[in-house]
């Protein structure tokens, strides 16, 4: 049977894509972060942790990821449920809110800052409306708070598409049959979405919840443009170490502190969001 | 307990009209068979008395209120849905109580109409299963359970047993009627299968092009076909219709015609021959008009025998052969 390799065969060029891409690249990372002048040590994880920025940075990240993600998923499925009632233009109202998903970070960063710099939009806006007397500075270290929501409302604004469009796939595979057994037997329309729907999506809400926690945990741009250093996360000091303090060692060790979160975080949502074979339809 | 009464129903999709002012009459307590061939509006029907559908025109009435307006969760019924529709994330107990915890019933109730339900379809050694682990009958039985549960006043089944296999078909159809009619609640049911139909039904409508052909007993439409449709979809064979010299069609089932001895009857060649055990089933020609004849019992007659037939006058149904509508005997 020449059959038995075939499925192997068609699955090598991807494995050997990841091979190279991302295998060799992952064991040469984690040789830096544990390595300090060519011997073994694990003086880059002490540099890192000892620095002040450290526990700053992870902070920020975990408030981002938890402030950031779940909102984006409320919003999704808000909108998602919206999308289901259209009975025209459904097409058209998806592509609009799919937008910020073709913007890239840094262009979207930048288009939050023009917005909401000491001569923004924002500042001019409400300084015209007679709520401030003069411009206030939202994005300095001195307002961290309104600092911290700028750079969510941001990400939030940029990355709920691909939330939205997740779902979307979802609701679209669900049978409507469904939701017209639980209206049929006195679902409320909340009760039927917290009943049936809600359940019915667990796939596509673990997708979307992996896909933009591990994103979220990453986020870069947006952050290096509203905040710079003001607004330390994992990411942004991974880079800081590398170019302006030229020490690929600690931040590789960023590198792989964001790793394992990352695999912790799929890891918890694999677990808590399985859908057992027999509930499967 | 209700009866449903449908005034004026009607029901454009786009250019398409699926219904064409429907009027139907449904008593307390009745079984009433939708029979039609596919595409004849029997779902997009039965989807407006759920209200799941909006009618273009028309009222709904169930036990005498105007339920136009409602929504379905606000009609008092139930449903089984032709692929079933059973949730798939709830255990069979929790399927089955799910119409009555909606609506908020209490656990003692919720708790004994499980049982009952369950034991009335024989659910019993699977109520901790899920759906995927249930066969397509226990998984139609389900969908049964659940509409019983909730003691609706009128019940709606859109060929609930056509994804079954014939055998199973049968076993479930008795079953179906015996657990309705102990249930006593008013039931529409949707099907294509005229046997299905005949079997289960004390009325049937047959609908044709989004109108009513007729409505009777089993016995009625099928002995008194209103029309040459009705007639031709309701059996199997279908009835013979014999064109005649003064424009008229003879309807005449194929079990209502004898063999006679004498050339006094019709001359019938026979082309093919079917044996079924219980019936002889003869096709063949009769003065260039192709015609069937099913014999009760075991028959040894070759094909190109030619016979001589005689139609049971009583069981003759004369027919206008350009409207196709049967003429009042008389
Ligand atoms: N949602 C819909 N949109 C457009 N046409 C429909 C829709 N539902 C049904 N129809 C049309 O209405 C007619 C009746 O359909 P249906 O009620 O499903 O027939 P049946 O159940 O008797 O097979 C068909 O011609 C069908 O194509
Ligand atoms: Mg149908």
């Amino acid at each position: 049977m020449p059959i038995r390799w075939l499925p192997y065969a068609l699955i090598a060029p991807a494995a050997l894509f990841l091979g190279v891409l991302f295998v060799i690249p992952l064991v040469q990372t984690g040789a830096l972060a544990f390595q300090v002048h060519d011997a073994w040590a694990l003086g880059n994880f002490t540099r890192m942790t000892g620095d002040l920025n450290f526990a700053d940075a992870l902070r920020n990240s975990f408030q981002l990821v938890l402030v950031a993600v779940p909102v984006q998923l409320c919003l999704a499925m808000g909108m998602a449920m919206m999308l289901r009632h259209l009975q025209r233009g459904r097409a058209i109202v998806l592509w609009v809110w799919s937008i910020p998903l073709g913007i890239s970070d840094l262009a979207a960063g930048l288009v939050w800052l023009t917005i909401l710099t000491d001569q923004g939009y924002l500042n001019s806006v409400l300084f015209h409306l007679g709520v401030i007397a003069a411009p206030e500075g939202w994005l300095t270290y001195e307002t961290p708070f309104a600092l911290f929501m700028a750079v969510a409302i941001a990400e939030i604004w940029r990355a709920t598409a691909i939330v939205l469009l997740i779902l979307v796939a979802g609701v679209q595979m669900l049978p409507k049959e469904y939701g017209e057994a639980a209206a049929v037997f006195g679902a409320s329309p909340w009760q039927a979405f917290t009943k049936v729907t809600l359940p019915l999506l667990r796939p596509s809400i673990q997708s979307a919840l992996i896909l933009r926690t591990v994103l979220a945990f990453e986020a870069f741009a947006v952050v290096m443009a509203l905040g710079g250093r003001n607004f330390p996360v994992l990411v942004s000091e991974a880079y800081a170490w590398k170019h302006f303090n030229q020490d690929t060692g600690v931040a590789a060790a960023y590198a792989l502190v964001i790793m394992a979160i990352s695999v912790a975080a799929t890891l918890v949502f694999l677990r808590l969001l399985r859908t057992p074979v027999e509930q499967q339809t | 307990m209700a009866g449903v009464v449908i005034d004026g129903i009607s029901k454009s999709f786009g250019g398409t009209v699926a219904l064409a002012a429907l009027d139907l009459d449904v008593a307390d307590r009745e079984f009433l068979a939708l029979l039609g061939p596919s595409g004849c509006g029997k779902t997009t029907l039965l989807r407006i008395i759920a209200g799941l559908e909006t009618a273009t025109t028309g009222r709904v009435l169930i036990g005498g209120r105007d339920v136009t307006q409602l929504p379905p969760r606000a009609r008092g019924l139930a449903m089984v849905f032709q692929n079933y529709a059973v949730f798939p994330h709830l255990r069979v107990r929790d399927n089955i109580a799910f119409g009555l915890k909606m609506s908020g019933a209490d656990r003692d109730r919720i708790a004994r109409q499980v049982r009952r339900t369950a034991g009335l379809l024989q659910l019993e050694p699977y109520l901790d299963r899920y759906p995927a682990q249930l066969s397509g009958g226990q998984r139609q039985r389900v969908a049964v359970a659940r509409a019983l549960a909730v003691e609706p006043a009128l019940l709606l089944m859109d060929e609930p047993l056509s994804n079954l296999d014939a055998l199973l078909r049968l076993d479930m159809r008795a079953e179906l009627k015996d657990v309705l009619r102990e249930a006593g609640t008013t039931t529409i049911y949707v099907t294509h299968d005229q046997t299905e139909a005949m079997a289960l039904a004390d009325r049937i409508a047959v609908l044709h092009g989004g109108q009513i052909e007729q409505i009777g007993s089993p016995s009625a439409i099928y002995h008194t076909p209103a029309t040459r449709f009705v007639g031709g979809f309701v059996g199997a064979p279908p009835m013979n219709f014999l064109r005649t010299a003064d424009g008229r069609l003879m309807g005449i089932r194929p079990e209502d015609i004898d063999l006679v001895d004498e050339d006094a009857g019709l001359a019938f060649r026979v082309s093919v021959v079917e044996p079924l055990g219980a019936q002889t089933l003869l096709t063949g020609t009769t003065d260039g008009q192709l015609l069937r004849v099913a014999l009760a019992g075991e028959h040894a007659i070759a094909t190109g025998a030619a016979l001589y037939l005689r139609p049971r006058p009583d069981r003759i149904r004369w027919m206008d052969a350009a409207t196709g509508r049967a003429i009042a005997a008389g």
